[in-house]
């Protein structure tokens, strides 16, 4: 933040930073840490009755019969819905609009068919949970099986089932973006390196399952929904239009919510459905969903398959990409299930200079749960297909993998820097994070290592991950809703501050950071500064968190509101000393005239906004301020991640031993915090790339979906981070602020899958799909190693000499770009 | 269901209920005793967020049925502070940043507090392995482990109840 004393447009002296840049503690963890916080399966309200749904148990079928009455039987049903019973419920809605979009019908409960195993069929609702639960599984449905596709290329065969029949196809869209001569690229090639890398289906796993909550008091006709979501006040707009409500008689609050990663940016059935019934029925009715239901019927995160072709000159300048991607859309699409994919095109280019490009991207109806955002959203794939292909290509053309991409990159003096894709990156110093992490990580002395483990039958690697990012979820004319925030201040009489913001947190921290941000600009503790989110009825209407857009559009947002705030208190503070507005300067707790001894204290100064005895003609009783930002660009965050593995060569067990990750997000408001995101991200991302995947078989059912088989990173599995940070703040907001939510997620996969694929390089192998387990990586070793014996390779193979020479290593030549 | 009744020593108070034979504790604390800190995060004892401590054993409650603990002395996260001050490792993960959601917090917490209370000065191997039985999915545990390293210095220096 240009916290350098001087003074801002209006005249106002800046108060130095004593807040912004602190490890302050999180306003939050007092009620965390004694477990007294509320989350939404944590309420309870009179009269309240619990919901649960039958499910599919089938991946495609024909409802032929549904039969209830075992269910409406059992003493404590209340009622028992299916489809047939929900005329005046709308649709599950999707946000995205888009040419040639098939976009289906998305019914709140399967009507005629169903389409993957998980899908709502009917829901009870009863006095208590385990009667709910106990008449969910009485109900009878008869299926008439269809075939499964489950498999994006086979669903895109002719003669595959068809998902949506009056789509006659399986595609859902395509997509292209190209620029620039990709012919003559390829054409003027000394190399073309060609790779398919899938990046398999994830499960978000947040540890709070998502929870719905719904009273309606036919009085007041106010529907209030309690629901563990990201976006409260887009929840809102569409639980009314889904209801059949005017807006403003429906209110949502997201009380403490448990994780989202992006599975809480989304309007859910069940989020339409259990307001409905709580409606019908005239009574609180509540749904938590089992870790069960979490896996089958919350969205799902990746899958695509990605067919990737670079062309090179011999020294390593990259001419073009190629990139044909077909994603995996699940059966139906959720808020913004399309959108996904298009962001891995934008941000296909990495941060190199790519003079042409060429991607074609195909959505895929399948027989399985809907993928959308989860955490990176379409940028944690595109960053894995650019750096792994570059991986690739230095081990092709005999680089070392850290001087091809220094090659390619944009100097700083390029910033602002127009991407091959279209986008304007707004500043960076990429030379300077690879620089640091190379230091950091000892990269000579693990080369070194790994030339002379080779020799000695080890296979330690080295993996490196150049990144940019696309944060600060962003300008209105780029994204579906809105990419604005909205941001209120208000000094109430006794000069405590309420901040309201829409940008409702679920983890990040926005009451401690927003407080810092807010008492810096008015001279006061970060302890009177309250910062309101999470309910419609109190916060003007905002967007939510996700995209890591929190504090740069949100607190942006608050800041600029309180500018508004101090423009209006400098006027009365002039009036009250007899100084001129623009001398009035904002000490700590006091506001003085320049030159002039006389100074007010905040808290009077406050004070007579409210009495509004003694102010000036036509000014404003209060003190209240709300400003809606609508940021002109996203910001671009990078870094440079490094790791360090070691390969057991006997049973592919792959251990990370080092993990140094550079990070630049522009000025940081509180330190800890963003060192929080950067380990919760990196291990996130290390999670793909060693453990997780969501697997259906070919019947569509789910074959790991319990938390027990799904293999979330534990604590004793990963390694420990060093991190560092260079800071380059961003033009793009008044603090210089660019966002981390999931920097360290899209780094730390190709991170890690490089360094074991550079491991084993000198086996020849080149590429290993994830999770990396030992299995698959044993077996790759075992292929690699069975057709070096089928076709034996000349000594002078790319992978073998640079085995023999050991790497080049290319700090220096870092340090010269830089 | 015929309920049966159950008495439990929760946070140092007898509590006498009536519950159903099949009632797990996790839904009994919750539900009865409206004791919510402690938090439901699978279905299948895998995550760690219902741990609870029962005669002082870290036990999953989501997996126990309340019937089984007649008469044991069951202390929650709600019941961990000492002489109404935050426990050592409560006060650690407020300064080190240990929680983000905090939705897996208060399991981490009790499991952290039976581990100094057995090992006061665990290797970083041992804690590791202690908290594997307990997911987080928001913050990797680098910031709990720093933490859990500050909670045992501060039992050490004798600064527990500050
Ligand atoms: S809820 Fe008990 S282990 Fe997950
Ligand atoms: S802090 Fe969110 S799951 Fe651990």
């Amino acid at each position: 933040m240009a916290r350098n004393g001087k003074a801002n447009g209006k005249g106002n002296a800046k108060l130095a930073a004593v807040w912004v840049g602190k490890k302050l503690k999180r306003k939050e963890d007092p009620r965390l840490i004694q477990g007294t916080s509320h989350y939404t399966d944590d309420l309870k309200l009179p009269r309240m009755l619990f919901c649960a749904f039958t499910r599919s148990p089938m991946a495609h079928a024909e409802i032929r019969a549904i039969r209830t009455d075992a269910a409406r039987a059992l003493p404590g049903v209340v009622g028992v819905f299916t489809a047939h019973d929900l005329t005046g419920l709308g649709m599950v809605p999707c946000a995205i609009q888009m040419p040639g979009l098939n976009l289906p019908p998305h019914p709140v409960l399967a009507t005629e068919r169903v389409r993957y195993v998980g899908e709502p069929v009917a829901a009870v609702v009863a006095e208590n949970l385990y009667t709910a639960r106990d008449a969910a599984e009485a109900i009878e449905v008869d299926y008439e099986p269809l075939p499964v596709v489950v498999n994006m290329e086979k669903a895109l065969e002719k003669d595959s089932p068809v998902i949506h029949q009056q789509f006659r196809t399986n595609r859902a869209f395509t997509h292209a973006l190209k620029n620039g001569d990709i012919q003559s690229a390829f054409k003027k090639a000394d190399r073309v390196v060609k790779q398919r890398v899938i990046n398999q289906r994830l499960a978000p796993v947040a540890m709070e399952p998502r929870a719905v909550l719904g009273e309606y008091l036919p009085g007041e006709n106010r529907l209030t929904v309690w629901s563990a979501t990201q976006i409260p006040h887009l929840l809102r707009t569409q639980i009314s239009v889904m209801v059949g409500l005017p807006e403003t008689a429906v209110r949502v609050i997201a009380p403490e919510v448990g994780g989202g990663f992006g599975s809480k940016l989304n309007v859910y059935a069940e989020e339409g459905l259990v307001p409905w019934l709580a409606m019908k029925l005239g009574r609180p009715i509540k749904w938590a969903e089992t870790r069960r239901e979490n896996i089958t019927s919350t969205i799902h995160g990746r899958d695509t398959i990605n067919d990737l072709e670079l062309a090179l000159k011999k020294d390593g300048r990259i001419l073009g990409l190629r990139v044909r991607i077909l994603a995996d859309m699940g059966a139906y699409h959720q808020l913004l299930t399309p959108l996904i994919p298009q962001l891995t095109a934008l941000m296909q280019a990495g941060c190199y200079k790519i003079p042409a490009i060429d991607i074609e991207i195909q959505g895929v109806f399948t027989n399985k749960m809907s993928t959308d955002a989860y955490r990176g959203a379409g940028r944690p794939e595109a960053t894995y297909n650019i750096e792994r292909i570059m991986d690739v290509a230095a081990h092709e053309l005999g680089m070392d993998p850290v001087e091809l991409r220094i090659k390619n990159f944009p100097q700083a003096k390029e910033f602002p820097f127009t991407t091959v894709t279209g986008l304007v990156y707004d500043s960076a110093k990429y030379q300077e994070s690879i620089k640091r992490a190379l230091r950091l990580s000892g990269y000579d002395s693990l080369r070194r290592r790994q030339k002379s483990g080779w020799k000695n039958g080890k296979y330690y690697g080295v993996g490196v991950s150049t990144y940019v990012e696309i944060c600060a979820i962003g300008p209105s004319a780029a994204t579906p809703a809105g990419g604005w925030e909205s941001g209120t201040v208000r000094i109430e009489p006794t000069g405590k501050v309420t901040v309201l913001t829409g940008a409702s947190p679920h983890g990040q921290g926005q009451e401690t950071t927003f407080a810092q941000l807010i008492a810096d600009e008015l001279g006061i503790h970060p302890e009177d500064v309250n910062v309101v989110h999470g309910d419609t009825l109190a916060v003007p209407y905002g967007i939510g968190t996700f995209g890591s857009r929190a504090t740069a559009v949100g607190g942006t947002a608050a800041y600029l509101a309180t500018q508004k705030l101090k423009t209006k208190m400098a006027r009365l503070a002039a009036h009250l000393l007899g100084a001129k507005p623009a001398d009035i300067s904002f000490g700590r707790g006091r506001l003085s005239g320049k030159g002039s001894k006389k100074s007010i204290s905040f808290g009077e100064l406050v004070m007579a906004a409210y009495t509004a005895r003694n102010i000036p003609a036509g000014f404003e009783p209060g003190l209240e301020a709300t400003h809606f930002f609508e940021p002109s660009n996203f910001t671009f965050p990078f870094g440079a991640h490094i790791a360090s593995v070691e390969v057991d060569g006997e049973t592919g067990e792959v251990k990370i031993d080092k993990y140094v990750a550079v990070d630049d997000c522009g000025n940081v408001i509180n330190p800890m915090l963003v060192d929080g995101q950067i380990h919760g991200g990196i291990a996130q991302g290390m999670g793909q790339a060693m453990w997780e995947e969501l697997i259906y078989n070919e019947e569509g059912q789910i074959v790991n979906g319990t938390m027990m088989d799904y293999a979330l990173p534990k604590a004793h599995l990963l390694p420990e981070f060093t991190l560092d940070r260079t800071v380059t703040p961003t033009p793009v907001n008044p603090m210089g602020v660019k966002g981390v939510g999931e920097a360290g997620t899209i780094a730390s996969t190709p991170c890690v899958v490089n360094a074991v694929c550079d491991a084993l390089s000198v086996l020849g192998v080149k590429h290993i799909d994830m999770p990396l387990k030992p299995e698959r990586v044993w077996r790759a070793m075992q292929q690699a190693q069975a057709s070096a014996q089928l076709e034996p390779q000349p000594n002078d193979t790319p992978s073998s000499s640079r085995a023999k020479r050991g790497i080049s290593v290319s700090e220096k030549a870092a340090r010269s770009k830089a | 269901m015929k309920k049966e009744l159950i008495e439990l020593k929760v946070n140092g108070r007898m509590r006498e209920l009536a519950v159903a034979p099949s009632k797990v504790l996790l839904e009994v604390l919750r539900e009865d005793l409206q004791l919510t800190g402690s938090k439901r995060g699978c279905d299948d004892s895998s995550c760690g967020a219902c741990t609870v401590l029962v005669d002082g054993t870290p036990m999953l409650s989501c997996t126990l049925l309340a019937a089984s603990c007649q008469e044991q002395e069951i202390t929650t996260v709600e019941g961990i502070s000492e002489h109404g001050s935050l426990a050592a490792i409560q006060k650690a993960y407020g300064d080190r940043g240990g929680a983000q959601c905090g939705y897996c917090t208060p399991g981490f917490i009790i499991t952290v507090k039976h581990l100094l209370s057995v090992n006061p000065n665990p290797s970083d191997e041992e804690i590791r392995e202690a908290l594997s039985g307990n997911l987080c999915r928001c913050t990797g545990y680098s910031q709990m482990y720093e933490a859990i390293k500050a909670a045992i210095e501060a039992e050490q220096r004798g600064l527990a109840a500050l």
